[in-house]
């Protein structure tokens, strides 16, 4: 009877699934299917001929691998590294504080107070467009007029100006500074409902058994926040890896490509002379596997998570039924 | 009892130390989250004159409408058409997105289909898809069309959003029975009309999160209007601030720093009055995620 009832109404799932179904279609995987097309073909130029096929269809993904004239990687392979890089310097200090600032605040015996402040305060650069803090940092960091060359000046720090987005190693650091400044306060809060999530009574015993509380951050919080911190990590890696707003309107991949990410060689391949259309969907593709790659890992994190679940209801259940 | 009370005196005087640590940390990281907006805020008050002398004050000056006047003489940065595109899109992207995400989870939810599992499986694999891998075809398909400089090219791929639906889903199985939706069949309502009218009041909560993200989200997406819109009177409010990076604000410093704040303080007043919503939003998506 049940289960009759069941089938009767399951049309209504599919009913219910199709503007999504219909909608991805379109705008997702479409695009990706096209752009997948393009990384073989002939398609460049401000106005590209007729689709063909390359004769060598993978052409356009050898150029990206292949080295440049001096012997130097190719630029394609630079902007991974730099990419890899700027994301891994943002994300050591983020994970850091995150995790202090969330031992901090969970602590029950040192209750800091005006913890609401903070959190608000420390997530507000997350909200704020990242192209408007790009430009704001352009100008903190202005040369020669700016207020952090003012700052240093009126410290005695520096005598005459720097140009801060002038050099490799600064523009670099600026970069990773302001990454980490927009995500550390939501990484924060996400490791905070992870540590109030863990059992209090764990924290309890600790205390009784005489634990400092370095060890229990290191015995208990630590491992119980591993899985939210894996999440952390494969959603900002999954971030990291299509960064574009900030290092090109902070400066525009340069100087001498050093904030080039992947995003931004797609962009520049794409959108600039002499428009290659193809090679920045080979990069688009290859940038894709990159994160399916990730995405899958990801994927079983989770299902992981809903397995244990099930597993613990089952259990439960037959409990029950044993009573 | 005397080394009693020295043993707790020191552990007080540690806590103390402890405490005084947490506490200078906090106020450094507060004053470096709201200085540089700070000082954008007093800088766009002041002449460019007054900026170059020192960019750096605590106290306002009254070049605000001066700077104002210059910024709109370059007729190029437009606030108001800014504005008045990115709520469009943001309106019509939250609407959709909350609407057709809660559609979608309840599909999985309440029904028993047989492709559920590999559609919930599609919709967790491609929840961290970026708009640059599809971009370029996307962006080669819209022109084709004639589409780009189109708002519906940004507005329509919201129906199907992964993240939204995953939290969603997440949400359903929290707050609805499906013994709500049983009685509300033998009542004789629609499948559809329970969805409507059951089961969304519920999820009214995870509707406003989820609503506050997408329109943040993409009140804040540059690289795709950038890409697709290259007439003047689509920019939406992100276009808009890149342009202050252009020669002719170079030396304007006053105009460069009303324009940010332009920018910046509505989405700075509108986080004062919904953080408690958002930070809770943030705890909340990633625990359940």
């Amino acid at each position: 009877m049940n289960k009759r009832k069941l089938v009767s109404y399951s049309k209504y799932g599919y009913i219910f699934a199709i503007p999504f179904i219909v909608a991805f279609a379109i705008f997702t995987l479409y695009p990706i299917i096209f752009t997948l097309i393009i990384g073989f073909t002939n398609h460049e130029g401000i106005v590209p001929p007729k689709l063909k096929l390359l004769k060598d269809p993978f052409e356009n993904f050898k150029y990206l691998f292949k080295k440049r004239g001096s012997g130097k990687m190719s630029y394609f392979l630079l902007s991974l590294i730099t990419t890899a890089r700027l994301w891994v310097i943002n994300f050591i200090p983020q994970l850091t504080l995150g995790l202090l600032l969330s031992a901090w605040f969970t602590d029950n015996r040192v209750k800091v107070k005006g913890q609401g402040f903070f959190k608000v305060v420390f997530y507000l650069p997350n909200i704020i467009t990242a192209a408007t803090v790009a430009i704001m940092f352009r100008a903190l960091f202005g040369f020669p007029v700016g207020p952090i060359n003012d700052l240093l000046k009126s410290l005695h720090l520096i005598k005459n100006p720097i140009e801060f987005l002038n050099k490799k190693a600064t523009t670099r650091a600026i970069v990773e500074f302001v990454q980490c400044w927009q995500w550390y306060g939501s990484t924060m809060i996400t490791l905070i409902a992870a540590v109030i999530g863990i059992n209090p009574e764990i924290f309890e015993a600790a205390e009784i058994d005489g634990a400092n509380r370095i060890q229990k951050f290191f015995r208990i919080t630590l491992p119980s926040v591993r899985p939210i911190m894996l999440f952390t990590l494969v959603t900002s890696m999954i971030g990291g890896l299509s960064m574009f707003d900030i290092p090109y309107l902070l400066a525009s991949g340069g100087p001498d490509n050093a904030t080039q990410t992947i995003a931004l060689f797609i962009y520049n391949n794409a959108f600039t002379q002499p428009y290659k259309y193809n090679r920045a969907a080979a990069a688009s593709i290859c940038l894709f596997i990159i994160i399916v790659i990730l995405s899958v890992g990801l994927f079983y994190i989770m299902r992981d998570k809903d397995a244990a679940k099930m597993e613990k209801l089952r259990k439960q259940a037959l409990k029950k039924g044993r009573v | 009892m005397a080394s009693n009370q020295v043993a707790m005196s020191s552990k007080k005087r540690d806590s103390i130390i402890f405490k005084t640590v947490i506490y200078i940390v906090c106020i450094i990281l507060a004053l470096l989250s709201i200085w540089p907006f700070l000082n954008m805020l007093i800088n766009s008050t002041r002449s460019t004159a007054e900026i170059t002398s020192t960019s750096i004050s605590l106290v306002p000056s009254k070049y605000m409408a001066d700077n104002i006047k210059k910024l709109n003489k370059q007729n190029m940065f437009k606030p108001l058409v800014g504005l008045k595109n990115s709520f469009i899109i943001s309106t019509c992207v939250t609407v959709l997105s909350v609407y057709f995400s809660c559609l979608t989870a309840y599909a999985i939810f309440a029904y028993q289909w047989k492709l559920k599992k590999a559609f919930f499986g599609l919709v967790v694999g491609v929840m961290m898809l970026p708009g640059t891998v599809t971009m370029i075809g996307f962006y080669r398909a819209c022109y084709q069309f004639h589409l780009t400089n189109n708002k519906l090219m940004l507005i329509l791929p919201s129906i199907a959003a992964p993240m939204t639906v995953f939290f969603m889903k997440q949400y359903l199985e929290g707050a609805v029975s499906l013994e709500i939706v049983e009685s509300a069949r033998i009542d004789g309502s629609g499948e559809f009309h329970t969805f409507n009218s059951i089961v969304l009041p519920i999820m009214k909560p995870a509707m406003a999160t989820q609503a506050i993200f997408a329109f943040v989200g993409s009140w804040n997406n540059y690289f795709l209007p950038m890409i697709l819109f290259n007439k003047a009177k689509n920019y939406t409010m992100p276009i808009m601030v890149s342009l202050l990076r252009m020669d002719q604000y170079k030396t304007e410093y006053g105009c460069v720093y009303i324009g940010l704040s332009m920018t910046a303080l509505p989405l700075i007043i509108i986080y004062l009055f919904l953080s408690k919503y958002i930070v809770s939003g943030v705890a909340l998506g990633s625990v359940k995620g």
